[in-house]
């Protein structure tokens, strides 16, 4: 009961900034800047988003997408959980896949889209490649400076009570980076989402099964402004619904249990 | 044999380099099994840098460890002995029973023998109505006796201890240094307690081991005897009197440097 309201308390200010969109954007279509061929109403894409959940598309496009997206992430927390543990932790690896984690986290990873077509075709080989090329390396260099950030006390605990290699992982290294590993999974999550748009933007035929870029590219080949609209709002959602229900629970209980202070 | 035996050890720090420190040269020391050492001398002597390299937290520049007839690095994995130090190293994700229960997990104590032992030490260190807080929710004196819980949750048969009862009140001291001698009575606990207070060292203590600082050393080792520990009149009694000047005489007496005592209080 207290959760469902401080749920409804987190999600008052948030209803109310959408609202103030809906109004400002309504306002635009009645002074009739643009005619609704470019700029539709908010009954319009209304009315978009009503068709494709009629169709049965809304809901496949959503789990198209979603499932893709989390599985994805999921298989980039697989790998690069050990990966960014390693290069913390010995140095020879470190010193040499330090600075290749970095540079691919500054490379957006839909560059890669047209390599990866040519050699996989427009498969979901192609969108999980992307996935991982863009959370992989934020996650593995979230996780590396958590573990950098560990107290010297913390690390001296740890060896005195006999504590090392793997078993130190489980008990003492993750847990004590798990403030800076939780940032990464949320930027990961991020980034895993926005490859993949981009990946089903780019690549929408072929057997993928169609997800919420498709919806968008749909629109565009039929002008139908509505639509991508409606596109747009649904990939919003999704991203939201994953931060929202996934990361801000977690990060409250991770914080407020270390005495960290929860934004 | 002796439970810790430490021989012409040397420890630099920055070895050639601008900022190369002396920290210990050629220190030998054998403590026996039950015995209880104080390390006294002032700040910056080495007494902290003596108990992590036989804790095998530092490795030593020269000289030879051997702690319970192993390699100190053994013993460390074997768990041989317990520690507290001057900051308490909790950690911050588990309540104070948790942290406490860390020690016996790792040895695969079951959670039933865990939690029962983890209560006694609670009672022990007077804390039982904060089981299930987090560490940062204690004060640094209640911290710090969670530290020396943890320490002694596994009855190790050597206990290392740095200044562990530094951030508390008198009374508690008192308390606790009670406590430490019934429990190293009751259970032939080796004991290496390093403290800058010299009735501290004498109450406690066999023997009180003198150190200087710039290098560090060993200038003097002073026996202490006061048989029958461990009661109220023992601060009043002319040996402890006795123990405590020929303490504070071997400390006068190493400050080559003229500031002697620096930081080693006479409460
Ligand atoms: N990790 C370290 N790096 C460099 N110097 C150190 C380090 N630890 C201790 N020292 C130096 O070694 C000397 C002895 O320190 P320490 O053992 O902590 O003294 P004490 O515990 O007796 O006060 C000091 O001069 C200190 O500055
Ligand atoms: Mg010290």
């Amino acid at each position: 009961m207290s959760r469902l309201r401080s749920f409804a308390a987190a999600a008052k200010p948030f209803a109310l900034g959408m609202g103030a969109v809906v109004i400002v954007w309504q306002a635009i279509v009645w002074s009739k800047v643009k005619p609704t061929s470019q700029i539709p109403s908010p009954a319009m894409v209304a009315d978009a988003l009503g068709g494709l959940w009629s169709d049965g598309v809304l809901l496949s496009s959503v789990w198209n997408s979603l499932h893709r997206g989390v599985l994805g992430f999921l298989m980039s927390i697989l790998i690069a959980t050990p990966l960014g543990l390693a290069v913390a932790m010995v140095r020879g690896v470190r010193s040499f896949v330090r600075p290749v984690l970095s540079a691919l986290q500054q490379l957006p990873s839909v560059s890669w889209v047209p390599i990866s077509i040519v050699l996989f075709g427009t498969t979901s080989t192609t969108v999980y490649a992307i996935i991982l090329l863009g959370a992989v390396p934020s996650i593995a260099n979230s996780l590396v400076s958590g573990v950098d950030l560990i107290p010297p006390t913390q690390w001296r605990a740890a060896s005195m009570l006999g504590l090392g290699g793997l078993r130190s992982v489980r008990r003492v290294v993750l847990p004590a980076a798990m403030p800076g590993y939780l940032t990464g999974l949320e930027q990961g999550w991020a980034f895993a989402w926005r490859s993949l748009m981009a990946a089903e933007l780019i690549a929408s035929t072929g057997d993928l099964g169609s997800g919420l870029g498709n919806i968008l590219t749909v629109g565009r080949n039929s002008q139908d402004m509505s639509l991508m609209l409606a596109g747009v709002a649904l990939v919003l959602a999704c991203g939201l619904l994953v931060e929202k229900a996934g990361f801000s629970p977690l990060r409250r209980r991770v914080l407020s249990s270390r005495g960290l202070a929860v934004v | 044999m002796s439970t810790v035996s430490v021989s012409n050890l040397s420890k630099i720090f920055n070895e050639g380099k601008a900022n190369q420190v002396g920290a210990l040269v050629d220190v030998s020391l054998s403590i026996e099994k039950g015995e209880f050492v104080s390390l006294i001398g002032p700040s910056g002597c080495g007494k902290s840098t003596l108990l992590r390299l036989i804790a095998n937290l530092l490795e030593p520049t020269s000289g030879d460890i051997v702690v319970a007839g192993k390699s100190a690095k053994q013993s460390r994995l074997d768990q041989d002995y317990g520690m507290a130090f001057q900051q308490a190293g909790l950690f911050d994700w588990r309540t104070v029973t948790k942290n406490i229960e860390l020690p016996l997990e790792l040895k695969g104590w079951d959670k039933t023998k865990r939690e029962a032992r983890s209560r006694e030490m609670l009672d022990l260190v007077k804390l039982p109505e904060f089981a299930d807080h987090f560490p940062w929710q204690l004060s640094g004196g209640m911290q710090q006796r969670v530290a020396i819980a943890r320490a002694l949750a596994a009855h190790p048969p050597l206990l290392l201890m740095d200044e562990p009862f530094g951030a508390l009140d008198e009374m508690t001291r008192e308390h606790m240094q009670a406590e430490l001698l019934s429990i190293c009575a009751a259970t032939g606990t080796t004991v290496v307690f390093v403290t800058h207070s010299i009735p501290e060292a004498v109450y406690l203590s066999n023997r009180v081991v003198v150190m200087s600082p710039r290098p560090g050393r060993i200038t003097k080792i002073v026996d202490v005897n006061l048989d029958g520990h461990c009661n109220e009149t023992t601060r009043e009694r002319p040996e402890f009197f006795a123990a405590i000047t020929a303490v504070r005489e071997a400390l006068r007496a190493s400050g080559s440097h003229g500031h002697t005592g620096v930081g080693v209080e006479d409460r």
